[in-house]
């Protein structure tokens, strides 16, 4: 038996260092790669609570199970948002030629 | 007791792997980090017994989206990255705040404790792909639905961003 309370600690921790990634990386994949490591600590969270619920809930409540199915839909809109991002990333390499957010500070050229 | 040994080891391999990703300058050596945390997570899932969740966080995470993003390292031939004004700002203040963020949740975890109790070892079928598909194509079919619809978008989206301006 572990506590869930471990699990919950886990999935802060893995946030927590995807948030500082966010902050302190510059270079733009890397970022991306952050807020990736976001969505897997918040995925985390959801699985427990559903293995959780499972074994404490009473009947009738909603299926335990529908924590599954969120994490189904974060990995779609995850995957999603990686198609669209680095293809957005992919253009502004062609118009900067560089990857460094600093660099990329202004909408217009 | 083999529970907890095993949620520590693959849980202090998902910490390390997050933090290497944190440390490393060169960006392919984060997305391989990344794709350790991601890894040694489906296996957490599957003592939550997760299988479905395990099974997709292998093949869509680990394998789909992180290939496309070191294919995209690849293509765009990155190097090692600069440390500028911002990040020294970003380290200043936000690790503090991080930190203090982070501290903030794990106190109220540990005091919570005795509330919220302990999760054993999924049993075999709870996350079973059967199950898992027959919520999502009964409660869950309109959402679905529209998650097609956003793919959809979101394929044509980076085709016409990825396109060459003529």
């Amino acid at each position: 038996m572990v506590p869930l309370s471990w699990y919950l600690i886990l999935s802060a921790i893995l946030f927590c260092l995807g948030a500082f990634a966010f902050l302190l990386k510059r270079n733009i994949i890397t970022i991306f790669m952050a807020i990736e490591l976001m969505l897997n600590g918040v995925n985390l969270s959801f699985v427990a609570f559903a293995n959780y619920w499972n074994q404490h809930s009473p009947a009738g409540e909603l299926p335990a199970l529908s924590g599954h199915v969120f994490v189904f839909f974060v990995m779609v809109v995850a995957a999603a948002e990686a198609a669209v991002g680095l293809a957005i990333i992919i253009a502004v390499f062609r118009a900067r030629e560089t990857l460094n957010v600093d660099r990329v500070n202004l909408l217009k050229l | 007791m083999v529970h907890q040994a095993l949620f520590i080891f693959f849980g202090l391999i998902c910490v390390a792997g997050a933090i290497n990703l944190l440390v490393q300058r060169h960006p392919i050596n984060s997305a391989l980090s990344l794709v350790v945390v991601m890894a040694s997570l489906s296996l957490i899932y599957l003592l939550l017994g997760a299988e479905f969740v395990a099974a997709i966080q292998v093949i869509v995470y680990a394998g789909a989206i992180m290939v496309l993003f070191v294919f995209v390292i690849m293509l765009l031939n990155a190097g090692a990255e600069e440390r500028t004004r911002g990040s020294h700002v970003a380290l200043t203040l936000g690790g503090p705040a991080v930190a203090v963020v982070a501290g903030l949740l794990t106190w109220i975890m540990v005091h919570s404790n005795p509330q919220l109790g302990a999760v054993a070892i999924g049993p075999s079928n709870f996350g079973e792909t059967r199950l898992v598909a027959r919520l999502l194509f009964r409660e869950f079919l309109l959402p679905f639905e529209v998650t097609s619809v956003l793919i959809l978008i979101a394929i044509m989206g980076a085709v016409v961003l990825g396109r060459k301006e003529s």
